[in-house]
Order: C-alpha cells, then structure tokens, then sequence
C-alpha cells in the first residue's frame, strides 16, 4: 500500500464518518461542523484526482458561501433562547431499505461496468483549460449561470424580507 | 494507484447517506444539508470521470453544478426563513398545510 492509496483511505473514511455524523447527529450545529469536514475531505479528494481548481473552489463556495448560509439559517430559525435545537428522526428502516436499493444499483453499475479508462493524467495547466472551455465551447452556459445566481439572488430577497404591509394594517 | 471503482463506489455510499438523511430527518435544515450532501457526491464522481478520462469537460459541469447549488442554498433558506416567520418550525412534518 502506498502513500497514495494511505491517503485516498483517509480522505474516504473522513467523509464517510462525517456524512454520518451529519445524517445521525442530534444536535443540528454539530451537523452543521461536520458538513465542514464532509466538505473538506471530497476536496482533498478532487486534489488527488489532479483537479486543483476544483478543489480550491469547493473550498470558497461550499465552506465559505454554503456552509456559512446554512449556518445563519441554523442561527436564524432555531429557538436559542429555549435550548431546542435537537431534532429527531423517523421513519428509519423503510429509509435505510430504499436507500439501500438506490445504493446498491449504483454500486452494481459501477462495478460491473468495464469502463474504458486510462491513468489519471496530470493536466498541467487544468486552470487555463477550463478558462478556455468556458468562454468558448460552454460560453451560454456560462452565462446562463450568471442569469441563474442574480435571479436566484432576487428571489431569495423577495421571499425572505418581510412584508411591511400586512403588518403596518395589522397595527392600525 | 486507486482504480476508478473506488472512487465510484465511494461517491455511491456518500450518495447514499445523504438519501438517508433527506428521508429520515424532520429538520428542513438538515433536509438541506443531505441535499448538499448528494450534490458532492455528483461532484466526485464527475471529477473522478474527468481525471480518469484526461477530459477537462467534467470539472466544468462541477461548475456548473456549485453555481446551480449556491443559487439553491440561496432560495431554500429563505424559503425556511420564510417557514419559521409564519409557522414558527422548521418541521417538515408540521407544515402539512396542503394536506386535507
């Protein structure tokens, strides 16, 4: 077993064990925390599969954006005052069984497939690469995402503020 | 070296876990946190494809998929916010308003 192999295990048992914890865990900020580690782990994995770009950007967005957010949420909706932040869960063995079957199909898939692969190349200029792609072969779609993310932005301030209306009505 | 199965495999059981979360848990929060959860592992799997096909084609749709998953991060927690203002819970379970 080489260093290599030493660290790919690592990486798989840190996300595992942390995607557990964020399914299991019955205090929602330790979900939260451990969705840090979740996040952390599959980008040390995209680094061992030569995709740095990717792994610095699933830091930023995922750690820094996603993470943060949902944290605010947490923050935002959860009665601190009162200590009621445990959750529970229910329906456990039906879930298991259906998760199980979608699961197991995938694995099937996976390994009885012969794909046709090659050794994991080191691209060296991975950054240049997928600039290039995205401002000519995947330039709509580029754009297409900008128009996504403002209208998603929009959106979310619309639903969220509050509405001044009702309430002024209310008052009088 | 670790052949492309490992990795596949990984990103099912990942997969997996998240499922359990999004049907088991009656938090909306964490509902979401197992939907990032399943996005990642899309994630890894498209890139471990891209890195064992030498095809940069893959890491672009994991652009993609981040920026389609922030704007969902985005619209979901203000729509929980929104939940908590009029409900005051975030219980999947208790929001049963459409239900007769």
């Amino acid at each position: 077993m080489t260093t290599y192999d030493l660290i790919f295990y690592l990486f798989a048992l840190i996300i595992l064990v942390s995607a557990f914890i964020v399914v299991a865990a019955r205090n929602i900020i330790y979900s939260a925390f451990s969705l840090l580690f979740t996040f952390f782990g599959v980008a040390g994995i995209y680094v061992l599969l030569n995709a740095d770009f990717i792994a610095v950007v699933q830091v930023i967005i995922y750690v820094g954006g996603i993470l943060v957010l949902i944290i605010f949420g947490v923050m935002l909706t959860n009665k601190i005052t009162e200590v009621e932040i445990k959750t529970e869960s229910f329906q456990v063995l039906p879930s298991i069984i259906i998760s199980g079957i979608i699961g197991g199909t995938l694995v099937a898939i996976f390994t009885k497939t012969n794909w046709k692969v090659a050794e994991p190349q080191i691209l060296d200029k991975t950054v240049t690469e997928i600039g290039r792609f995205l401002v000519s072969h995947y330039m709509i779609l580029f754009e297409l995402a900008g128009i996504i993310l403002l209208v998603a932005l929009i959106g979310s301030v619309m639903i969220a503020r509050k509405e001044k209306l009702e309430t002024e009505e209310v008052e009088k | 070296m670790i052949p492309l199965k490992y990795y596949l495999i990984l990103s099912a059981a990942f997969f997996s876990i998240g499922i359990i979360g999004v049907l088991t848990r009656r938090n909306a929060i964490i509902i979401f946190m197992c939907i990032e959860l399943m996005l990642n592992a899309v994630n890894l799997t498209l890139v471990s494809f891209s890195s064992f096909f030498g095809d940069s084609s893959g890491q672009i749709f994991v652009f993609f998929v981040m920026a389609v998953a922030a704007a969902e991060a985005a619209v979901g927690l203000a729509i929980i916010i929104a939940l908590f203002r009029n409900k005051l819970t975030i219980n999947v379970d208790e929001v049963n308003i459409f239900k007769w």
